[in-house]
């Protein structure tokens, strides 16, 4: 007979705040310059400091220090601020219109928007990008016109998947930014077969993919990460640690406090990176893509961050933790990090600052005005309904041909 | 033209596709150095090198998903899962990326791959060596869905299935593998002298889409696939009654318009296969020709296949459509 263990209850996790309680987060015991620059063919053992660390550039007062500043040029910095402002008034206009029905569903990248700016900023032009649906931000970098974006977030007669998937699913083949799929975490395990496929036409391309921390508990996460160490494949492996999935802390996607070491038995060098620090994020990126391109492999990266807005139109966040949580996060705000930086090296000002956001604010407006002018989800026109039967397979077969038929006929043309 | 088994006309196939497209690669568990626990890839590392056929992980999601990335970047992966069975950690892989990347990007990124995977029973294999899941990949829109019967169109097949630009699950009858299966698990014959052993070296295609009548007759219409294909020409012997069987060898897109114009002609029709009963692709013909052939039909249209059960070990020959099951369906088709 069974020992009684009362004493033992079941253990179930539980976020660190919730609503009417105060956001509790430590502070950091992490600066800039802690940790030394890795030789690029380390071992994955020689990676553990790194992992459990936290890389920064950025200090509390937003000053650039440490073996890991990119030393980038004050240009440079200043093209990663204004795609992340870029993102930033972009995501809010588009919610505002989601509120008027003109989209069905959004999600911004509040708070993240340095992560897929800065890394992409990071690579060379014919690396591929396996996002998800938090890092459109990528697309700024690689040149999408606006318009195209808008135009598949209202799902218009341009959207260019042809109203088949809900808004922020992107896809931008010419920019090499693959297409975002619903199933959280299954870009991440596809994302080594992109990888392999380049090193075996013999390029020099890099994939690099992203994972929420709620999604590394997915099947595919540990799939990647396995074979990406099996194959050496070239490939930047980023669980982007924003805390929350929906309503779901990222306790319960890991036993562990940490993301980053799981690379580690794995054989994979590991690193942690603050994901609201630009430079730091830049730096461990370029760093990664030097070892994929040397054929040393992966690189696992936990980028540092927090959700610092609801999950997507549809939860509203107060319901599951503090409503002022993101205000208290160690990390601060990208935009603002960069920005303070750029100014106390003389190379930015407050005016110059408000003229950015005046100016991209009236870019985002001429840009929604163009899309609507292919429609919007409220009014239409929509994409022509064929489009439920195109491209399902390269030739339709006949089966799909007399459905086809028969939709013909009853729907109001 | 030579002899060979289905396992030797398979090894053919992908021997004549990695020579003929440098991007054709092969990957699987045990499919590199051993050349497969089946030996369909035996001796094609040796001739093509580590990068073009190797061994994975264990891990079937691992597989679909590393084949997804390749193809949407330009190279044409042959996967094998080395039991159907086995196919279900793949199955999101599957069907919500592989089955769908064209329709959802726009056609910007598509997915020229093929799945190979020995399927159905009569090898003594119990509940995980047995099954034959095609009606859950015939459900899913954006997949193709073949089912080979014989070493010569296992070949052709297996070849338009990897020259295909959408992606196919391709189903192979391990029972037949080494010999035509007659339904009589005592008699084992080989490949040897059966006409559909003549296979030629080199490169040629069965269209996917179309069915083969292998059997001419004209009181009943018998449609099979895989190993009941075999089955079903015992029974038909057996039953003295003049059928056309049909091979359907691919299940999407099926060839309706040669059984429709068989069934014009018999009036009668038998469905034959291994798989569960409910929502089986036999539900969905059966449906589909009382659309079609209703004023043709002279008898209701008879099903034969496995038990709504999981598939048994010991008593597998009571689970499986035997001949003697499908002569009797064949002969109520008969009754006035």
């Amino acid at each position: 007979m069974a020992r009684d263990v009362s004493d033992i209850p079941l253990h179930i996790p539980d976020a660190p705040h919730r609503p009417g309680e105060d956001a509790k987060f430590a502070d950091w015991p992490w600066e800039p310059g802690d940790l030394g620059k890795l030789d690029v063919d380390c071992s994955a053992e020689e990676t553990s400091e790194h992992a459990n660390g936290l890389v920064r550039v950025l200090g509390d007062d937003n000053s650039a220090s440490g073996k890991w500043d990119p030393n980038l040029s004050a240009d440079e910095m200043r093209l990663g601020l204004e795609h992340m402002l870029r993102l930033r008034i972009f995501d809010d206009r588009m919610m505002k219109m989601q509120r008027t029905g003109k989209l069905s569903f959004y999600m911004r990248s509040f708070g993240e928007e340095a992560i897929a700016i800065a890394q992409t900023m990071a690579l060379e032009e014919q690396d591929w990008l396996f996002p998800t649906y938090r890092q459109p931000g990528a697309q700024f970098v690689r040149g999408r016109d606006m318009v195209s974006m808008i135009c598949h977030c209202i799902g218009n007669e341009e959207d260019n998947v042809k109203g088949r998937q809900m808004p922020v699913h992107y896809t931008f083949k010419e920019g090499r930014y693959i297409s975002v799929s619903s199933p959280v975490g299954t870009q991440f395990s596809q994302a080594i077969g992109v990888a392999l496929a380049s090193r075996y036409k013999e390029l020099d391309e890099v994939t690099i993919t992203w994972i929420g921390d709620g999604a590394s508990a997915e099947g595919d996460y540990h799939y990647a990460l396995n074979f990406a160490g099996v194959f050496k494949a070239p490939v930047i492996l980023n669980v982007v640690n924003n805390q929350w999935a929906i309503s779901t802390h990222s306790n319960f996607a890991s036993g562990l406090q940490n993301f980053a070491i799981r690379g580690i038995p794995y054989g994979i060098p590991s690193i942690r990176v603050d994901g609201n620090d630009f430079l730091a994020l830049f730096s461990v990126t370029k760093w990664a893509r030097e070892r994929a391109s040397k054929g040393l492999g992966a690189t696992h990266i936990e980028v540092l961050t927090y959700r610092a807005g609801a999950h997507s139109s549809s939860d509203d966040p107060s319901r599951y933790r503090p409503a002022d949580a993101n205000e208290h996060w160690p990390g601060g705000d990208p935009i603002e990090r960069l920005k303070d930086h750029l100014i106390n090296i003389g190379e930015w000002s407050d005016e110059d600052h408000s003229n950015l956001s005046e100016k991209l604010d009236s870019e985002v407006m001429s840009a929604y005005k163009e899309a609507v002018r292919f429609g919007d989800l409220a009014n239409g026109p929509y994409p022509s309904s064929d489009a439920i039967f195109t491209e399902v397979y390269e030739t339709p077969p006949w089966h799909l041909m007399e459905q086809w038929d028969e939709m013909k006929k009853w729907r109001d043309d | 033209m030579p002899n060979m088994n289905m396992v030797e006309s398979v090894n053919s196939a992908l021997q004549t596709m990695l020579s003929k497209d440098k991007n054709v690669v092969i990957f699987g568990e045990d499919v590199g150095y051993f050349g497969g626990v089946f030996r369909t890839s035996d001796g094609l590392q040796e001739e093509f090198g580590k990068h073009r056929v190797f061994d994975t992980p264990l891990s079937e999601g691992g597989i679909a998903a590393t084949a997804f990335g390749m193809g949407i970047n330009g190279l044409r992966p042959v996967v094998e899962i080395q039991f159907a069975d086995y196919i279900f950690p793949a199955y999101d892989q599957i069907v919500n990326e592989i089955a769908k990347v064209r329709h959802r990007s726009g056609g910007e990124f598509w997915c020229p791959l093929t799945i190979r995977t020995p399927a159905g029973g009569g090898i003594r294999g119990g509940h995980h060596h047995s099954q034959s899941p095609e009606s859950q990949f015939t459900h899913t829109p954006g997949l193709k869905v073949v089912y080979c019967s014989t070493p010569y169109n296992a070949k052709g097949l297996l070849i338009s299935a990897i020259e295909d630009n959408d992606p196919v699950i391709f189903f192979e009858p391990k029972r037949c593998y080494r010999g035509p299966f007659y339904g009589d698990p005592h008699n084992v014959p080989t490949w040897g002298g059966h006409p559909e052993a003549e296979v030629p070296e080199s490169h040629y295609t069965v269209p996917l889409g179309e069915a083969r009548l292998a059997m001419e007759g004209d009181e009943c219409t018998v449609i099979a696939w895989g190993a009941m294909v075999h089955v079903s020409e015992q029974a038909i012997k057996n039953s003295g009654v003049s059928c056309d069987l049909i091979d359907l060898q691919t299940l999407v897109p099926w060839d309706r318009s040669a059984i429709e114009k068989s069934i014009a002609k018999t009036g009668r029709c038998v469905i034959v296969h291994e798989a569960p009963k409910t929502s089986g692709f036999g539900a969905e013909m059966a449906a589909s020709i009382q659309e079609r052939c209703f004023w043709s039909l002279e008898s209701p249209i008879e099903r034969v296949t496995g038990w709504d059960t999981p598939f048994p070990h010991t008593t597998e020959w009571d689970y499986m459509p035997g001949p003697t099951r499908i002569a009797a369906a064949i002969a109520r088709t008969q009754e006035e």
